[in-house]
């Protein structure tokens, strides 16, 4: 096991201890010139207490019994100073006892060596040198390791172990006094868990070539139109889409309030579930931490609750926010087991874990077919949105007309802007299966002490309508 | 006498040089190390609707070991304990693993290492009192107001080592409190406090004036068209925008690879005569020291009246490129950041603004066309509608998408003459210690789309 635990002794209602043990390593090479390798080993504990109806937490990396102990108590201490000042009483909240585990793929198959990996990204990154306008290019991976163990005083003991794969590919040409830069699917836009299977599954081996042309492509289209017209989103960009419009202002810690000092608050209140038209009938949003390759899939949250795979928007209608168990017996609703932690120094918050659009009965070359006038658009680059989720800004990478239902030119700097209450009731068709891709993020960020998080997104590609579209400075 | 704070940030301190010496025991001949250590002891409270939502502690060391054998190297980072035993043992670990990762990696000919030893030590260890004293006396003072915020507070420390006994330290207790008052929906008023010594005083007066704006929020709001207003941007709001300029603005790397937002200030563009930024680390609160050990200079200028005159070059940086290192950190971010006043009194500013929007706080900002350093983001919290001087109406949250060189150039009218230091809030993994001096800002206009 991976934490011998000490004999507790805790005057508590409730307690529960959350270790975490985890290994990172990145290998990259930038230029052709190989980066040093990075690693690094964390490992702590959280100590959380229920106590005289408060709640208290304390993190510490000192693992021995003294170390716990005192964790305990000084979580115990907490609860019990800010209890009369408590924004909810934690005597009536769940009290888990959860046993179970949850690995993922492959999860103790052997890392390729630091020596394989430098092989591989160099030979990625030659590739790329195509051109004196590639100005800049990079090849990397950073593979993680983590294992999670929650034990609480009800008798609950979880171990999750995870294996993740985050490889990235990105070109930069500068041409004609514009510079425009290329990645494979975003910055750390692949993230799976797994082992170099997630590689092949993207087409790495062989991509540094086809991002620097594509850059290079890029740097020297015409800028995108502006206008209002149909958009074509790329699962690429749509994990970006579904990520600020539907999953934050889904959370219901921020539909609570808890979030108003910093990431936000959120349009959607709790009236709206059961009822609310969220998006057009095509709109079909799930929570699924059962997908095993997807990035945030688990078997319970850091609270102890079991995951399942949900509904969240059931064509169209808003049924059910993100929440995890405090919040649901905040608000009175049901929620999903989304209280997550980014590791043993902060305290578990509601989070998006996988948050994926179902797929529709529409293949690309259908998807195209229906456009008369827009643009496809891949890949995100900029974002921007307000603190209700409401009104927001994105552009891409890289943008195609497409002119009676065909694809044409390519033109940069595609951006779009739009209100989510309004923007999804403009989903007007919804690819199949085989337009689906399996992305994500490391890095949502949110919460106070802040945190960073992985998330999933598995979302087929998407065409909006009447949709306000313009490129760069003229 | 010693407070806990500088208690905590001793043992630290001793913690540092038992890993510096276990460090020094691991090596083989031939090799060096550079040790990096980031740690913290902070009590964290978060507060909603003038109530206690999540409240603790966190004790954290972290250190980085980069083992160095010629021109090839490896870094490992750990957690640690603040067991003796525990940390030896897992320091031999980390060395002998990076010991046999390095022949297969190859030399890095952008390695650069200081040649000389420039030890150095500071320690702003402040008085801090009880953070559960600090709660009750901020939920105290919030009695009849929705009020949502965060409080952290308790000592930080930064250390350097490597094999040629260079040895850094840098300490300083703070405390950081950010708190909204809300009236309604997104409707708000945001506050700071931070500082070292808390002053109660100090907290009231603050408190006194957000309750007094809050009264100006409540009043109807005001929905504005897409289009071109006038503005005063309080020096809360040009902390966003000056803030994402740190992403890759300044950096050297960036500007040789034309990947800089300003790269085109080495050529034609030019900001407003009254513009002049610098990374002022003296007047800040980060170290004066960076990863390698190079020591920070107390202020590298960055834009001079309108023109780019430098950039932040780390280490790696100056090797590739042929360049002179000047204390950056790898990513080449600012981490005191300072911007120089101009000519406005504060208190005339809604004079000045006559008639357009006062902007309490931006957010979001990101790039909407980066070469062209346009930068879209939304208003956020106080942000009024003014008319004649005088303020008219709250305004609902409008999206701005403009281009800096217009905002701090062809449009910039007035600075205001006094800037304001604010501490980072941020807490993404550790708290960090960086800050911004900036003052603020009346445009002619701003582009407003949504």
């Amino acid at each position: 096991m991976p934490l011998d635990l000490p004999r507790v002794a805790i005057d508590a209602d409730y307690w529960s201890l959350r270790f975490v043990d985890q290994t990172a390593t990145t290998c990259a090479v930038r230029k052709n010139v190989p980066l040093p390798l990075e690693r690094s080993r964390d490992r702590g504990l959280m100590a959380t207490v229920y106590a005289d109806g408060g709640y208290g937490y304390a993190a510490t990396s000192d693992l021995t019994s003294g170390g716990i102990q005192r964790a305990l108590e000084r979580a115990r201490a907490w609860a019990a100073a800010t209890a009369s000042r408590a924004l909810f009483d934690t005597r009536p909240l769940p009290r888990p006892a959860p046993k179970g585990n949850y690995a993922s793929p492959s999860v103790d198959a052997p890392d390729p060596a630091p020596r394989e990996w430098y092989e591989l990204l160099m030979a990625e990154s030659t590739a790329a040198a195509i051109d004196p306008r590639i100005v800049d290019w990079s090849a990397s991976i950073e593979v993680r390791h983590a294992t999670h163990r929650l034990v609480t005083s009800e008798g609950g003991d979880i171990v999750q172990r995870y294996r993740m794969m985050l490889p990235g590919l990105a070109a930069t040409a500068h041409a004609d006094g514009d510079t425009q830069t290329r990645t494979l699917n975003g910055y750390r836009g692949i993230c799976q868990q797994g082992g170099p299977e997630v590689l092949a599954r993207f087409g790495f081996v062989g991509a540094g070539r086809r991002v620097a042309e594509e850059a290079l492509e890029i740097v020297l289209a015409p800028n995108c139109p502006s206008g209002r017209m149909d958009v074509l989103l790329a699962p690429d960009q749509m994990v970006l889409q579904i990520h600020e419009s539907i999953g934050h202002p889904l959370e219901l810690d921020r539909i609570l309030g808890d979030e108003r000092n910093f990431a936000g608050t959120s349009f959607v209140t709790p009236d709206m579930f059961g009822s609310y038209r969220y998006g057009s009938p095509l709109l079909n949003v799930t929570f699924d931490p059962t997908r095993a390759e997807e990035l945030a899939s688990y078997g319970y949250d850091d609270e102890g609750t079991r995951a399942e795979r949900t509904f969240l928007i059931r064509d169209g209608i808003l049924e059910r926010p993100l929440g995890g168990a405090i919040s649901q017996q905040r608000a009175g609703l049901p929620g999903v087991a989304n209280a997550r932690a980014d590791n043993w120094n902060r305290p578990p918050i509601d989070r998006m874990a996988n948050l994926n659009i179902e797929p529709g009965d529409k293949s690309f070359g259908e998807l195209v077919a229906r456009v008369e006038r827009g643009v496809f658009m891949q890949t995100n680059a900029s974002w921007s949105i307000d603190d209700s989720r409401n009104k927001f800004q994105f552009g891409c990478e890289r943008g195609m007309m497409i002119e009676n239902g065909r694809l044409a030119g390519v033109v940069k700097n595609p951006n779009y802007r739009g209100v989510s209450s309004s923007f999804w009731r403009s989903l007007a068709a919804v690819g199949d299966a085989s337009t689906l891709e399996v992305l994500g993020t490391p890095y949502c960020g949110k919460g106070e002490p802040a945190q960073i998080i992985w998330v999933g997104h598995a979302s087929p590609a998407c065409v909006f309508t009447e949709v306000d579209v313009f490129g760069g400075e003229s | 006498m010693n407070s806990p704070e500088r208690y905590a940030s001793l043992a630290a301190e001793q913690r540092f040089d038992a890993w510096v010496d276990a460090l020094r025991a691991a090596l083989a001949p031939g090799e060096r190390f550079v040790a990096n250590l980031a740690g913290e002891s902070t009590d964290f409270a978060r507060l909603n609707r003038g109530k206690v939502r999540q409240a603790g502690s966190v004790e954290q060391d972290e250190l980085a070991i980069r083992l160095v054998r010629g021109a090839r190297h490896a870094e490992h980072t750990l957690a640690m304990s603040g067991n003796a035993a525990d940390d030896r043992a897992a320091i031999a670990d980390a060395v002998a693993g990076l010991r046999a990762v390095l022949p297969d990696l190859a030399d890095d000919p952008h390695l650069l290492l200081p040649e000389g030893v420039e030890s150095s030590r500071t320690d702003r260890g402040g008085v801090l009192p009880a953070a559960e004293a600090v709660v009750d006396e901020v939920l105290d003072a919030a009695q009849g107001v929705d009020l949502v915020g965060f409080y952290a507070s308790g000592p930080m420390w930064r250390g350097f080592a490597n094999s040629e006994g260079q040895r850094n330290w840098h300490a300083a207790a703070t405390f950081n409190l950010e708190w909204s008052l809300y009236d309604r929906a997104d409707k708000a008023v945001k506050s700071a406090y931070a500082g070292f010594a808390w002053d109660r005083a100090a907290f009231a007066t603050r408190m006194a004036a957000a309750r007094e704006r809050l009264a100006l929020v409540a009043r109807p709001s005001k929905t504005l068209a897409p289009g071109r207003y006038r503005a005063y941007l309080e020096p809360s709001a040009l902390d966003e925008i000056v803030g994402i300029l740190g992403y890759g603005g300044f950096s050297a790397r960036a500007l040789e690879t034309r990947q800089s937002p300003l790269a085109r200030m080495r050529e034609k563009e030019r900001l407003d005569a009254s513009v002049s930024i610098a990374e002022d680390t003296a007047e800040g609160v980060a170290p004066g020291f960076q990863a390698e050990g190079f020591a920070r200079p107390d202020s590298v200028g960055l834009v001079r009246e309108g023109e780019l005159v430098g950039a932040l070059t780390s280490p790696r940086t100056a090797r590739e490129f042929s360049l002179e290192a000047n204390g950056a950190n790898a990513q080449e971010m600012p981490e005191a950041i300072a911007m120089k006043g101009g000519e406005l009194h504060a208190r005339d500013a809604l004079a000045a603004l006559d008639t357009g929007l006062w902007i309490g706080n931006l957010w979001y900002a990101n790039y909407s066309d980066r070469p062209a350093c346009r930068i879209t983001g939304m208003t956020r919290f106080a942000t009024f509608w003014v008319e004649r001087g005088r303020i008219v109406a709250p305004v609902d949250v409008l999206r701005f998408d403009d281009s800096v060189y217009r905002l701090l150039g062809s449009n910039l009218e007035a600075l205001t003459r006094e800037p304001e230091l604010m501490l980072s809030p941020d807490s993404y993994r550790s708290r960090r210690l960086a800050s911004a001096r900036l003052p603020g800002a009346l445009v002619k206009e701003i582009a407003f789309t949504l």
